[in-house]
């Protein structure tokens, strides 16, 4: 065990894939040499340690960024490209959604693409909309991507080495406001699996899911929810593609309610998708309606006073409870 | 560099190889006639087989081919198997991708031609990947990316060749300028006319040969494949040519002058080399129609492969979309 930060723990699930394997290469603007000197960066030092042959500073160039990782996968690498900001994964969308995505069904499953796509995301600092839109629903929604997204610091160790050895794409976000985030992660190859929810909190009267950054927004409507009296349950999704549908579905079996928070807009947002699938599946079991908390359907502003109105808080959560709670 | 003699056995090869493709996207024309129309969007390559062939014969075994969406020459010329070709064309369950990728994704590993993507201008970026790869793991192979005039103007072109530049990955860019971007000119579509002249500013030779040429593009290829392979990084080829039918099947022209399809049409790459290997003596005429009645037996052959083939059964619908499937 390592007492270190969220970002520590992503370099060294880097390290570790490196150390393994030496199909395992990494490649994106400043991943080498980065403008942060900063050992809480997750690539801070691996330029060093394995040389500019593994270690690729690229162009400002996204597109191109993610066609590495498509073709050198389909040769049987292992490439783990960064987008700087999730806004960018734009400019690499269609190698993404038109081609990590489908090469490997259209081949009729002879081709495959094992790459990681590393997401820098979060709002929260002032960034603005083209650095902090959550964009996690649009690839969620593109056949043959998974997606992760961990929030502590043994899971941003071990998603990510799940993700670097499974055998097909996958998108790994990091919320960059948890990078100096305190923590432990197990030493060597820990792999957390993908698909695999947690549930954080246990609780009977309200499932609350949540993931990244919201998690923690969740966390802080325990008590004053508790003091309230009432018991919430949280599940940190980990994981959006694949989904865990048996333990939120058996969490909001036993509890009859549901709300899910997550820090993208609420509009066609990964919630949705969530609410919709427990009323498919557990409506006779729902005891009130389920709630969604998210973000407004605007760009993300800068002013501290209009951020604060984007980004869902605990008091937006404590409500939402409170609604589906009927109190 | 000095030419490569030929023999006449290379030669023929050249002749009947262009003589196939040739003869297999003419029985696609005609089973589009036909009263049950193959599924999708036929869009064929028609007049520009001296560039694929000439390409791909200079090609070693180890090699990556890159397509696009006119990709039956490149994988005829490379050696794909006719029968599960045409079977994949029919979108049957004997195809070479089982059906799910029909005319325009055909991809064939087999044959080291293992992503062809029809969103133009996707596939350099893919061939930087597989460049990467190959230097990665000093493999010392080449990939070849084949895309057209039109495909030039996507951004995804321009991001290809500066990183390839920089990281002197051994790319073969080639350029099919088939004079048409949909129903648009090349003077609609590209600011300067001549493109091979853009890698002057990605640190890569480029070169410009006639496309109807198979002798020239082989040639060329050589050479510039002997570049990539030596370390020196990346190549541009642009091959003049035409595009003899429209963009697609459903694309009746309209809109090109009949006097220049006419004129193009004398300059077709088959025709060409058909005379000069006749005047030369390397084949006569009898020879020349036994090639061509091979050709016609060896497509038709593939066509009742694929008619007999079934359609994939429904339930493969849900296969191959991730190696390790999981319930959603």
């Amino acid at each position: 065990m390592s007492q270190k930060t969220f970002g520590n723990a992503i370099n060294d699930a880097l390290s570790t894939a490196m150390d393994m394997d030496d199909t395992v290469f990494i490649a994106g603007e400043g991943v080498g040499v980065s403008i942060h000197n900063d050992p809480n960066m997750p690539t801070h030092g691996l330029l060093d340690k394995f040389g500019r042959r593994r270690v690729k500073d690229t162009p400002v160039s996204e597109a191109a960024i993610a066609g590495l990782a498509v073709g050198a996968s389909c040769m049987g690498l292992r490439p783990i490209v960064e987008i700087m900001f999730f806004p960018f994964i734009t400019l690499a969308s269609d190698m993404l959604v038109n081609h990590a995505g489908k090469l490997r069904y259209m081949s009729g499953g002879k081709s495959s693409f094992p790459l990681t796509v590393r997401v820098k995301a979060g709002v929260g600092f002032g960034a603005g909309s083209q650095h902090s839109d959550n964009l996690e629903a649009w690839v969620a929604h593109s056949p043959g991507l998974k997606i992760v997204w961990p929030a502590t610091v043994e899971d941003a160790k071990g998603l990510l080495l799940s993700a670097i050895f499974d055998p097909d794409p996958v998108i790994v976000v990091e919320d960059m406001m948890l990078y100096r985030m305190k923590g432990e992660f197990p030493d060597a190859d820990f792999r957390t699996p993908l698909g695999k929810a947690r549930v954080a909190v246990p609780g009977t009267d309200c499932t609350v899911i949540a993931y990244g950054m919201a998690l923690y927004t969740a966390m802080k409507a325990i008590e004053p929810l508790t003091e309230k009296g009432i018991s919430c349950e949280v599940i940190d999704l980990r994981s959006l593609v694949p989904l865990d549908k048996t333990c939120i579905l058996e969490s909001v079996r036993k509890t009859g309610r549901l709300v899910v928070v997550h820090e993208a807009n609420r509009f066609c947002g990964f919630g949705a998708e969530l609410a919709a699938m427990v009323a498919e599946e557990a409506f006779y079991d729902l005891k009130g309606p389920v709630k969604r908390v998210g973000a407004p359907q605007i760009p993300v502003p800068v002013a501290p006073s209009l951020e604060k109105v984007f980004i869902p808080g605990p008091e937006d959560v404590v409500r939402a409870v409170l609604e589906t709670m009927a109190k | 560099m000095k030419k490569r003699q030929l023999t006449s056995d290379f030669q023929i090869q050249f002749f009947s190889r262009m003589v196939l493709i040739r003869t297999f996207e003419e029985k696609i024309v005609a089973l589009c006639r036909e009263s049950h129309p193959l599924p999708g969007m036929q869009i064929l390559a028609n007049g520009q087989e001296a560039v694929a062939t000439g390409v791909v014969s200079a090609l070693e075994p180890d090699d990556i081919i890159v397509s696009n969406h006119r990709s039956h020459g490149h994988l005829l010329a490379r050696g794909a198997d006719l029968n599960s070709l045409m079977a994949e064309i029919m979108a049957k369950a004997d195809g070479v991708n089982h059906g799910k990728a029909g005319t325009l994704h055909l991809s064939v590993p087999e044959i080291n031609a293992p992503m062809t993507s029809t969103v133009v201008g996707a596939g350099p970026p893919l061939a930087v990947g597989a460049a990467f790869a190959q230097q990665y793991q000093a493999l010392n192979g080449v990939t070849v990316v084949f895309f057209g005039d039109g495909a030039a103007a996507e951004g995804s072109v321009h991001e290809a060749m500066n990183l390839s530049g920089i990281w002197k990955l051994p790319i073969l860019f080639v350029c099919e300028n088939n004079g048409w971007a949909g129903a648009q000119r090349p003077e609609e579509h590209s600011a300067a006319r001549q493109i091979h002249k853009r890698a002057q500013g990605y640190d890569m030779p480029g070169r410009c040969v006639d496309g109807n040429d198979v002798e020239a593009v082989y040639h060329l290829s050589l050479e510039l494949l002997e570049h990539c392979r030596s370390g020196k990084g990346p190549a541009f080829m642009e091959t003049m040519t035409y595009r003899m039918r429209g963009h697609g099947e459903q694309d009746h022209q309209h809109y090109v002058n009949p006097e220049e399809l006419e004129a193009w049409a004398l300059k077709c790459p088959i025709i060409r080399y058909r005379r000069a290997l006749l005047n030369a003596g390397i084949l006569d005429k009898g020879q020349i129609q036994r090639i061509e009645q091979d050709a016609e037996a060896h497509v038709a052959a593939a066509v009742a492969f694929g008619e007999a083939s079934p359609y994939p059964e429904s339930d493969t619908a849900m296969t191959d979309v991730f190696v390790q499937a999981f319930n959603s």
